[in-house]
């Protein structure tokens, strides 16, 4: 293993560019919480505490885990578990976050939520249950009916 | 092929070391375990606007410092595999080991954080919010402790300059937990 040349200045340099980020991180959700509500405050936070910590995990995998110079089949096995983390996220989300879709409402959660601040602040006194039409619009004429052989 | 070593210890048949091969497959089901809990808790943080009330409630001082003290912890593990690549042994275990030091730093923070969020009533089963949070963050923790143990198995090898090759190894576990902790951070001490 001798032979092998000095790499501790480049890891040293890869730190501290870490550490500005994380910073950068912290940073702007905190100016964020000074500006008022709406978009612009919204991206700042998505953009320095989520679209960061990206980056810091790019530099991470890529220069301590030295991802950037292993061979194509840890990639590929990487990219696989990605690939179903991102399968069930799209196959159970619609689930947990929209209160209807086509043939099914979420009668019992939707009067739940109802009673919630936040969520009225958001939808308006009335509450709300989502946009879509297609299959469910029956369901929607009546604020808890399901529609005839929906099986939840 | 010297005896007494496994057969797998010394195939290579994808040009990667087998040692090295298993790590990235564990991590690969690790993304799996991280990515299903972080994909739950987003959908419900999108569905429960309510969430970011109870998000401030953490310390974010608390979570930053312990970021801070994971990313160093990852140089350490980093600068621990150069002096192995360089054969020295003494040199990757005296870093080994302040890793390891730096992972009870933040189990010990973490546990003064958990005694005053628990102090003030917010348990587990207080609300779905807080289930996450002791979920999401009690199994990373977990991988903190389990990382600091195999480490510091490897840093009494890497002492007497023996199985230096696992040094890489665990150091890849490692600073897979402080990438872990790179998303975790945001979502459970930023996003109110």
């Amino acid at each position: 293993m001798s032979g092998h040349e000095d790499h501790s200045a480049q890891y040293k340099k890869i730190y501290f560019i870490l550490l500005g980020l994380f910073a950068i991180s912290v940073a702007g959700p905190f100016v964020a919480e000074f500006m008022p509500e709406g978009k612009g405050r919204l991206w700042l936070v998505l953009i320095t505490a989520f679209g960061i910590a990206f980056v810091k995990a790019y530099l991470v995998a890529a220069k301590f885990m030295h991802l950037d110079v292993e061979k194509p089949i840890v990639h590929w096995f990487l990219v696989t578990a990605l690939v179903f983390m991102v399968l069930f996220f799209a196959g159970t989300a619609p689930d947990v976050i929209k209160d209807d879709g086509v043939n099914w409402v979420r009668t019992a959660e939707i009067e739940w939520h109802q009673t919630s601040e936040a969520y009225r602040a958001k939808h308006g006194e009335g509450g709300h249950h989502g946009e879509d039409a297609g299959h469910g619009d029956e369901a929607k004429s009546d604020d808890h009916a399901k529609p005839e052989g929906d099986g939840h | 092929m010297s005896a007494g070593k496994p057969i797998a210890t010394l195939r290579e048949a994808t040009g990667i070391p087998t040692g090295k091969l298993a790590v990235w497959w564990l991590l690969a089901s690790e993304i799996v375990i991280f990515g299903g809990v972080l994909a739950s808790y987003l959908m419900f943080r999108v569905r429960h606007p309510e969430f970011g009330e109870f998000a401030a409630h953490t310390d974010p001082r608390i979570g930053a410092l312990n970021t801070w003290v994971l990313l160093t912890s990852s140089l350490c593990a980093v600068l621990a595999h150069n002096a192995a690549e360089m054969g020295d042994g003494k040199k990757a275990a005296k870093l080994l080991w302040m890793t390891v030091g730096l992972g009870g730093c933040f189990l010990m923070i973490k546990s003064y954080e958990w005694s005053v969020e628990i102090g003030h009533g917010y348990t587990i089963t207080a609300n779905a919010f807080w289930s996450f949070y002791y979920t999401a963050a009690g199994i990373h923790a977990s991988h903190v402790i389990a990382g600091m143990c195999v480490m510091a198995w490897v840093a009494t090898y890497a002492a007497r300059n023996a199985e230096l090759q696992r040094v890489e190894l665990v150091g890849i576990y490692w600073h897979f937990v402080d990438l872990v902790w790179i998303f975790l951070f945001p979502l459970l001490y930023i996003a109110k």
